[in-house]
């Protein structure tokens, strides 16, 4: 195969690089950029946040760990097809590589398993000061809180922080932003109706919750954005791009190393963002 | 950097990455089973998980993605990448020195 440019294969002497993995590096350099802004505004926000509102517990532990293996799997799996490649077994390289595309969707159907329960999940601010806090059971067809019509029923508790302060106050806050204390714990769930003339406002944990759902949702959207683009490059080089095989092999090898570049890359943020927002 | 291997001296680098892989699963489990221990002050929690992560990034950044022997070119790309690392990690500690002119501060 004769090269169109030069270095795309072979990889230039002073350097000892070929062109792609110098790109992808740089590439790389400036991803650590775009996530280190957003993990600095985490800290910020973390630290500028009154004490006691920063929540915790707010996501299941048990299906982050599963997702944060699931794409440590993905990670050996790509390892694998690229040194599939180098041994020249194209069987092996098809099997790792699909299982790779496999838990990249099964990643993307966690997480959004995992948003959909924060857009399910409703703080609810009564007209007596008090707030209930759970999932969406039903809301009634004609539930309008404008027109004062219809009942919410959620599967949750209730809280009053009016007028309470100093540890009083730190108690109940316990119970809607740490919930991995033993107070949250032991709160009972029950099913709560209300009716929309006892609501003075309402809101899911979307991202306009308060400062953590709106790091959280940004920080775990971009990545999951990444962990798409690098599934559908991936796909690609897996089936039409698998042609390159055949015809240069050299340099499909060279791509699938890059692509498991960016690959593992997407992994190392999701070692950070795990423990950052799941556990701590 | 693999160019220079032949086929079949490939399976050491395969175990290896198995092994790498076992002690990033390791890891993990670990770093939950950390959060769930009250070392006395929450900072002691933080800095345990972050601790973990790093050596996971390290064993992810180093094996994976052979970082441990690259070239030096890399290396360069790296360190820069490092240096605005830090530096845009500082600007969450400069920010609490940033106040607007003539704040009342309690």
């Amino acid at each position: 195969m004769t090269e169109i440019l030069p270095y795309i294969v072979k990889p230039r002497e002073d350097t000892g690089l070929y062109n792609a993995k110098v790109g992808i590096w740089l590439f790389l350099a400036s991803e650590v950029m775009l996530f280190g802004g957003l993990f600095s505004a985490y800290i910020l926000l973390r630290v500028g946040s009154l004490e006691g509102y920063w929540p915790r517990g707010w996501l299941n532990i048990p299906v982050g760990t599963a997702n944060t293996i699931v794409l440590i799997t993905s990670s050996i799996t790509t390892v694998m097809a690229w040194a599939s490649c180098k041994m020249n077994q194209l069987g092996r390289f098809k099997f790792f590589h699909a299982c790779t595309i496999l838990l990249a969707l099964t990643f993307v159907g966690i997480k959004s398993y995992e948003y959909h329960d924060k857009f399910t999940h409703y703080s609810i601010k009564l007209a007596d000061g008090k707030i209930a806090d759970g999932h969406l059971v039903e809301k009634s067809k004609d539930f309008s809180l404008e027109r004062k019509t219809g009942e919410i029923a959620i599967h949750g508790h209730e809280v009053n922080l009016a007028n309470k302060s100093g540890k009083e106050l730190e108690k109940e806050l316990q119970l809607l932003y740490d919930l991995r204390s033993p107070e949250a714990r032991a709160v009972r769930h029950t099913e709560l109706k209300y009716p929309a003339a006892q609501i003075a406002s309402l809101e899911t944990y979307g991202p306009w919750h308060n400062t953590y759902t709106a790091i959280y949702f940004t920080l775990t959207g971009l990545h999951a954005l990444h962990v798409i683009a690098g599934a559908i490059v991936i796909g690609f080089l897996w089936s039409f791009g698998a042609k390159m095989w055949k015809t240069d092999h050299e340099r499909f090898t060279n791509r699938i190393e890059v692509s498991g570049l960016f690959w593992h890359f997407v992994d190392l943020v999701w070692i950070f963002l795990f423990p950052v927002l799941y556990l701590l | 950097m693999s160019d220079q291997h032949p086929p079949d001296h490939f399976s050491h680098h395969v175990r290896r990455y198995l092994l790498v892989f076992y002690a990033l699963l390791f890891g993990t489990l670990i770093t939950v089973g950390a959060s769930y221990i009250p070392f006395g002050h929450h900072a002691v929690n933080i800095g345990v998980a972050l601790f973990i992560a790093c050596g996971k990034a390290f064993l992810v950044a180093g094996y994976f993605m052979h970082l441990i022997s690259e070239r030096k070119m890399i290396y360069g790309i790296m360190a820069f990448t490092a240096f605005f690392f830090i530096g845009l990690m500082f600007l969450t500690i400069f920010a609490f020195a940033d106040f607007p002119r003539l704040t009342v501060r309690h």
